[in-house]
C-alpha cells in the first residue's frame, strides 16, 4: 500500500476539469473518507453530498474511476488503480457543481411512473393481510430495498441516448407498486410506464443491475413490467 | 488513467451481448442485399451463378463467411435469450445465457469453418 493517494476531481459544472489532490492513505479508507479529507483539509470549496455514511440514505453516489458507485461503502483497496483514483459526478444527470449533480429529473421520473403508493384503505379499516410467501409480494420485495442513488440511472445508456425515458429506479418502484395487493392504482400505472419513455424502452442491457449497490434487479422488475404491460395491451385495458 | 473512463460502466458481459446483437443485426442487415443479388445471378443462366459460387470458393470468402455464420447464430440465439428474458419468469442466471449463447454462435462459426476446407 502507497502512501499517498493521487486523485482526480471533477471541479466546476458540465465545463468543468480535473484537479489532482494528494490524499494520504489510510487503511479501511473510503472514497467518501478521501473527498472529505480533500474538503476539510484541502479544499474547503469542493461541493459534494452525503449524509448516512452507511450505505442508507443514498445521497454519495459519485463516479469512481469510470464506474457508478455508492462512495461511503466504496474501499478505496477495491477501486484504485496504481495508487490514483478519479472522482466524477454521475452520469446523466446536470452538473451543478464538482460532485453534486441536479437529480430533479431522476427524482421527478419516479413520481411520472406512478410511484407514489395509493392506499385503498383508511386508517380505521384493519391491517392488510399477506403471506410473506404470496408470490407477488415476494416480487415486491425482491425491489422495495432501493435507496434512490441513482447509480442504475447514471449505468443506464437508455437514459443517456433518450433522456425522457424513466430509467431503472422509477420503473423498479412501479414494479414493487404493480406487485402490491394494498395498492389501488391498477392499470392506471401500467399506462404510466407502457409509453414510449416507459419499460419498452430498455433495451435489457442490465447495467442497473450490475452497478446496483443495493443488489437489486432492476432489470427483473422492467421485465415483470414489459410482460404485465403486453398482458394488458392483449386485454384492452391500456 | 483517464482513458476509457467514460464507456469503462459498459464493461461487462450483458453490454457486450447488446453491443453483439446490435452489430450483428446491422452486418446481417447489410449482407442480405448481396445474397439476393448473388441468388439473383440464377437468372442470368448457369454459368453465371457457378462462376459467382467459384468465386466464393476462396479461403478469405470462406472465412468471411463463417463469420457471417457468426453473427447470424449469434443474433438468433441472443433474440431469444431476450425472449426468454422478457416473456419468461425472471432468472437470475443471466450471464450463464449471455455465455451459452456467446458459447453456441462461436461454436456455429466454428463448425461450418472446419466443413467448409
Amino acid at each position: 500500500m502507497s502512501e499517498i493517494l493521487v486523485v482526480e476531481i471533477w471541479r466546476g459544472a458540465e465545463d468543468g476539469h480535473f484537479q489532482s489532490f494528494d490524499v494520504p492513505r489510510l487503511e479501511n479508507q473510503t472514497v467518501l473518507d478521501v473527498v472529505t479529507y480533500v474538503q476539510r483539509k484541502l479544499d474547503p470549496g469542493l461541493s459534494y453530498r452525503f449524509s448516512c455514511r452507511v450505505g442508507m440514505c443514498g445521497s454519495c453516489a459519485m463516479t469512481v474511476n469510470g464506474t457508478p458507485r455508492w462512495t461511503c461503502r466504496t474501499h478505496v483497496s477495491r477501486v484504485a488503480e496504481d495508487g490514483q483514483l478519479q472522482i466524477a459526478p454521475l452520469r446523466n444527470l446536470p452538473v451543478i457543481k464538482d460532485l453534486t449533480v441536479d437529480m430533479r429529473n431522476f427524482f421527478d421520473k419516479l413520481a411520472k411512473a406512478g410511484g407514489a403508493f395509493q392506499s385503498t384503505k383508511a386508517r380505521t379499516d384493519n391491517f392488510a393481510q399477506i403471506p410473506p410467501a404470496d408470490p407477488r409480494r415476494k416480487q415486491a420485495d425482491a425491489g422495495i430495498e432501493c435507496i434512490g442513488c441513482a447509480v442504475c440511472y447514471a449505468a443506464c445508456d437508455v437514459v443517456t441516448w433518450k433522456p425522457t425515458y424513466l430509467g431503472p429506479a422509477a420503473l423498479n418502484r412501479a414494479w414493487t407498486l404493480v406487485n402490491d395487493a394494498r395498492d389501488g392504482m391498477g392499470d392506471k400505472r401500467l399506462s404510466l410506464v407502457a409509453g414510449d419513455d416507459g419499460c419498452i424502452a430498455c433495451h435489457s442491457q442490465q447495467g442497473c443491475q450490475e452497478h446496483c449497490p443495493k443488489n437489486l434487479s432492476p432489470t427483473a422488475a422492467i421485465a415483470g413490467l414489459k410482460r404485465s404491460v403486453a398482458v394488458a395491451a392483449l386485454k384492452g385495458k391500456l | 488513467m483517464a482513458v476509457g473512463m467514460k464507456t469503462r460502466h459498459r464493461n461487462h458481459s450483458t453490454w457486450w451481448a447488446f453491443a453483439l446483437h446490435r452489430i450483428s443485426g446491422v452486418v446481417l442487415a447489410l449482407y442480405l442485399p448481396v445474397h439476393f443479388q448473388v441468388l439473383a445471378l440464377a437468372m442470368d443462366g448457369e454459368a453465371v451463378l457457378d462462376g459467382a459460387l467459384k468465386w466464393s470458393d476462396q479461403p478469405l470468402v470462406k472465412l468471411a463467411e463463417a463469420g457471417l455464420i457468426f453473427l447470424l447464430a449469434a443474433h438468433l440465439t441472443g433474440g431469444i435469450r431476450l425472449l426468454a428474458l422478457e416473456f419468461l419468469p425472471w432468472r437470475n442466471w443471466q450471464k450463464s445465457l449471455v455465455a451459452a449463447s456467446g458459447g453456441l454462435s462461436l461454436a456455429a462459426g466454428l463448425l461450418f469453418l472446419v466443413n467448409a476446407f
